[in-house]
């Protein structure tokens, strides 16, 4: 991209810069550190300049938004032509609630919906389950049937909104009860929009949500995207996560390598099924964090695109659909601090910032409060202005990829793209993802970046403002949601209610053959409708499953 | 006849656990109780189980309990660990894949670290199995830490050994060295569906053939899936196979005395240890001796000479 | 022969997020105790059966799913039960500060939440645990 001659120069008068003047004041005042490295272990340098970058070629290694490699951006017009969604995952206690404040949430100008279900919910099992004791409504919203789908979306224009929900062992079910419930508002399958997690070795890695093995899991997924794309066009069958891996303790490259790499995976299994790649991929979707090193965030998220694009041609995807790599970002929970929570205001909005340079198409902010509780309707709402701040007032989206080009950010791209693939190899000579989570590789290397990270934290070598560093000692007053007491009791019998009025005859052969289907290889979507059509609980339909494809138990990785 | 001993007869978890943990810490009251406890044991088979971190150990136990908990048998596991030798700590995480076992009262599960001990084992396994033992167990299975030339103890205690492989672990048959092919009653391929199993197997074959020459026994192979519950029986009938050979060969007798033999040496050694550094009136003494050597005002030896001319007369 | 302090830490209820629990087992093995994971989807019963064979004088309950009023008090109640209340319950996790004196008084001894550093907790166990 540059001059021959004109690098020779400017390498020479860093040379001098550094030796006489720079030196000078390092000799003077030692710099603050003796390493700047960031969150990754990278050393960064004091200053970037041409010669960081002097091997890229701007056409072949960034291009321009919208065309291949996509560095700088999926859509042509980026955030001039649409800004991204704002969506802000909630739920809690029981369906009314959450029904409650998902309209407070569009009130204020969030544009998209995400649903965070319960513990139970999320293991596939019912409110009633003895497994389910204590935990009903508490990190999420419960959902045990069609009809509870029904009371979470009422009054909600299901056509005009796209719904996240982030829901992974189950997901094909709970995507049956939503599909369901529009489908009984006499709205078409193929005019709804959404995302379902449905990632599920990121479940093994890092979440641990998971129910069954991963060859059932795989299968149910690949049967999710071929559904999908027959029936259901405009849903995204899979919100491939990074988020979670980050949260249990990982590296921004791990995070980056890990999740593309689950990615490709996904690939390699609905490819072997015989889907064709242009078929699925444009419906793949993303999900990554957004942590504290805001420079290395947004290297990150560029390098994923680059890295999404590459890998999708050399596996054959020839429609630009199928190269684009779209994500959803949240930021980042395990940075949140109970203590002072008021800043953590401040650490939001950077991160946000950072996803948002970085191009994510859809985003998340955390509020204040949730290093502690679920947040309340004044954090959250914090938090979704912190999103229409940076929208509005900024001027960041003035114009596209705006750090496209900077020496540093340009340089960590590179980096960041450069120890994926050194991941890759890795993962490859252990057997490929599955064996390597198998043999707990992927859990080792986090469990590892965690302690390490803890270790500097409790060495005071990384400073947390509050933790220990500037720290003050008051009460931590954070207001905890309060939940409808009653909620619980009223799910219950919603529960009984429903199991007494329903079909019997109906509900027990829809269940007998979608226990069929399982043992066989048909694609248990539409078994999957019928159960949840003829009102199913959520806990009998993955009971079915369960039965047929037996639960996963871990290695144990320290 | 204590109360603790009398309620670890009768199989009371609690006691046993506490017996144990008094093993563990040498504590002033273990040679009274465990002189009684030792009155009550030998009945249970004691079966060693070692094999490179990986090779799925803990599963395969888990899934040889459960089938000799289907046979109606008593079981104890004592599951080792290292301890750190810089920290003196150990993470004892061999449970996690017995989870499913907690509950059932037939089964007893300990985590022991080995606490300084090396060859693999912890300094109170011994002890350990003879509570279990007295408590009622018919099987106590010891799962010991890793596997490589050092870490072959396990024959001391065991009646069968059996060491476990994995097919693509890279260096399996690096392990195979002088005193594996000793120590092993029974090797185990474990996850037995992977790649490279068959040629595993031949390797170990002509291994066995060739240690095996002019013995009266050849080493069996059983190959196991521990994760799918495939090939336990044939271990089981293996084991059993493996106990009726020696008691028929009056071996069973010969490793047995080699076991009373072993724990015997451990408990001198503890206490002889124990008198010596840990005692205070001695202690002192020790520590001054020590002093001069770091000054090079005495050699270890006649220190040595020093400290034991007071024991042996 | 030292007494090593025998520590279980375990994860009761549906709550998959393990990276504390994991961190704090192995700051715990480097301050020289020995520690017992019992991995996820712990009931009561388990908890304290397992803390029953390997006789540990402490016992951590790591929790984020926002159960532990219930989950936490499982244990402790089955512990007393038992005779067992000598061991020492800590709970870590997303706890808030206003739930922490009904949880003392259910007898879990001590509360960590976000941002303890690691010491602060061997420390506490160091001071606290009956040996």
């Amino acid at each position: 991209m540059f001059e021959e001659k004109e690098l020779e120069k400017i390498k020479q008068k860093k040379d001098e810069w550094e030796k006489t003047c720079y030196l000078k004041l390092v000799k003077e005042n030692h710099e603050l550190k003796d390493k700047f490295e960031n969150l990754s272990s990278i050393d960064i340098k004091n200053l970037y300049t041409p010669n960081d970058i002097s091997h890229l070629d701007y056409i072949n290694d960034m291009n321009f938004p919208g065309e291949f490699p996509f560095l700088r951006g999926v859509h042509a017009t980026m955030y001039r032509g649409r800004l991204w969604t704002m969506r802000q995952f909630s739920g809690f206690g029981s369906a009314e609630e959450t029904n409650q404040r998902y309209k407070y949430l569009l009130a204020h100008g969030e544009t998209g919906l995400s649903v965070a279900f319960d513990y139970p919910t999320l293991y596939g099992y019912d409110t009633d389950h003895p497994l389910a004791r204590g935990e009903f409504g508490k990190c999420g919203v419960a959902i045990s049937s069609l009809k509870d789908m029904e009371i979470l979306f009422s009054g909600i224009p299901v056509d005009k909104i796209s719904t996240s929900m982030t829901i992974n062992g189950p997901a094909a079910i709970v995507w049956g009860f939503y599909i369901a419930n529009a489908e009984n508002r006499n709205i078409n399958r193929r005019n709804i929009g959404g995302t379902i997690q449905n990632d599920i070795l990121k479940e093994y890695i890092a979440q641990k949500s998971f129910i069954f093995p991963p060859e059932p899991s795989m299968r149910l997924i690949v049967d999710t995207f071929e559904f999908g794309f027959k029936e259901v066009p405009r849903w995204n069958t899979i919100s491939i996560s990074g988020y979670h891996i980050r949260e249990a303790g990982s590296t921004a490259i791990q995070e980056l390598a890990f999740t593309l790499g689950d990615g490709l995976e996904y690939v390699r299994w609905a490819v072997k099924r015989g889907l064709k790649i242009d078929d699925f991929a444009p419906r793949l979707s993303f999900f990554f964090n957004a942590h504290n090193d805001f420079f290395e965030e947004i290297a990150k998220y560029r390098a994923a695109r680059r890295i999404w694009a590459k890998e999708l041609k050399k596996l054959g995807a020839k429609k630009p659909r199928s190269l684009i790599m779209r994500f959803h970002t949240q930021t980042a929970g395990c940075s949140l601090t109970a203590q002072q929570p008021e800043i953590n205001i401040t650490r939001v909005t950077i991160q946000a910032l950072a996803a948002i340079l970085g191009g994510t198409q859809s985003l998340h902010t955390n509020s204040m409060d949730e290093a502690l509780a679920l947040p309340s309707e004044k954090a959250v709402r914090i938090a979704l202005r912190t999103q229409q701040i940076i929208a509005e007032e900024s001027g960041v989206t003035n114009t596209i990829d705006p750090l496209g080009g900077s020496y540093y950010i340009e340089w960590l791209t590179d980096i960041m793209e450069e120890e994926t693939y050194k991941y890759f190899d890795r993962v490859e000579k252990l057997g490929g993802v599955i064996p390597a989570i198998e043999k707990g590789f992927f859990q080792r290397e986090i469990a590892e970046a965690a302690y390490k990270y803890q270790k500097e934290i409790d060495e005071n070598k990384r400073a947390i403002i509050g933790v220990n560093k500037y720290k003050v000692d008051e009460p931590i007053e954070i207001p905890i949601l309060k939940m409808d007491e009653k909620g619980e009791e009223r799910q219950i019998n919603r529960l009984k209610k429903l199991r007494k009025e329903r079909d019997k005859s109906k509900f027990e052969k829809n269940l007998n053959r979608l226990r069929k289907a399982a043992e066989g290889e048909e694609n248990l979507m539409p078994y999957i409708l019928d159960c949840v059509h003829s009102y199913a609980t959520l806990g009998e339909t993955c009971g079915i499953l369960r039965e047929v494809f037996g639960e996963y138990k871990e290695p144990a990785i320290y | 006849m204590s109360d603790l001993t009398s309620r670890i007869l009768k199989g009371d978890p609690r006691s046993v656990a506490k017996l144990i943990t008094a093993a563990e810490n040498n504590s002033k009251e273990l040679a009274d109780e465990m002189k009684i406890i030792y009155k009550h044991g030998g009945n249970a088979y004691v079966i060693g189980v070692t094999g490179v971190m990986g090779s799925g150990k803990s599963t395969l136990i888990y899934e040889l309990a459960k089938e000799y908990r289907k046979q109606g048998k008593k079981i104890g596991i004592i599951a080792i660990d290292p301890t750190s030798p810089f920290t003196g700590g150990a993470l004892l995480g061999d449970r996690i894949r017995m989870t499913e076992l907690v509950m059932d009262d037939g089964v007893f599960i300990r985590s022991m670290g080995t606490r300084g001990m090396l060859g693999g084992l912890a300094s109170a396994v011994f002890d350990a199995v003879e509570i279990l033992d007295a408590s009622g167990k018919d099987v106590v299975i010891v799962e010991t830490v890793g596997v490589g030339q050092a870490e072959v103890d396990v024959i001391k205690i065991a009646d069968t050994t059996m060491v476990v492989l994995v097919p693509g672990l890279g260096d399996s048959i690096q392990t195979i060295k002088a005193g594996i092919m000793e120590i092993s009653g029974i090797f185990v391929v474990n996850k037995a569906d992977r790649p490279d199993v068959e040629q595993l197997v031949a390797e170990l074959e002509s291994l066995i053939d060739i240690s095996c020459i002019g013995k009266d026994r050849k080493i069996p192979i059983v190959k196991t899936i521990a994760k799918k519950n495939l090939g336990i029986i044939d271990l089981v009938n293996e084991i059993e196979k493996h106990k009726d050979y020696l008691i028929k060969t009056k071996n069973f007798e010969i490793q047995r005395k080699k076991r009373y033999e072993a724990e015997l040496v451990e408990i001198i050694r503890k206490r002889l240890m124990n008198f010596i550094f840990d005692e205070s009136m001695f202690k002192e003494k020790v520590e001054k001796l020590i002093d001069k050597i770091s000054k090079k005002e005495l050699d270890p030896y006649s220190a040595a000479d020093e400290i034991l001319s007071k024991i042996i007369k | 022969m030292e007494k090593k302090i025998r520590v279980l830490i375990a994860k009761p209820g549906l709550d998959g997020h393990d990276r504390g629990a994991k961190v704090v087992a192995r700051a715990l093995r480097d301050a020289g105790m020995e520690v017992i994971y019992t991995g996820l989807h712990q009931t009561a019963e388990m908890i304290v059966e397992t803390a029953v064979q390997e006789d540990v004088n402490v016992i951590g309950l790591s929790l984020l799913s926002g159960a532990h009023m219930t989950l936490f008090n499982d244990v402790t109640k089955l512990l007393k039960e038992k005779g067992m209340s000598d061991v020492l319950v800590l709970g870590g996790g997303i706890i808030p500060e206003e739930d922490a004196p009904a949880l003392k008084k259910v007898g879990v001894c001590g509360i960590f939440g976000p941002g303890t550093p690691c010491e602060d907790i061997v420390d506490f166990i160091k001071k606290n645990v009956k040996k």
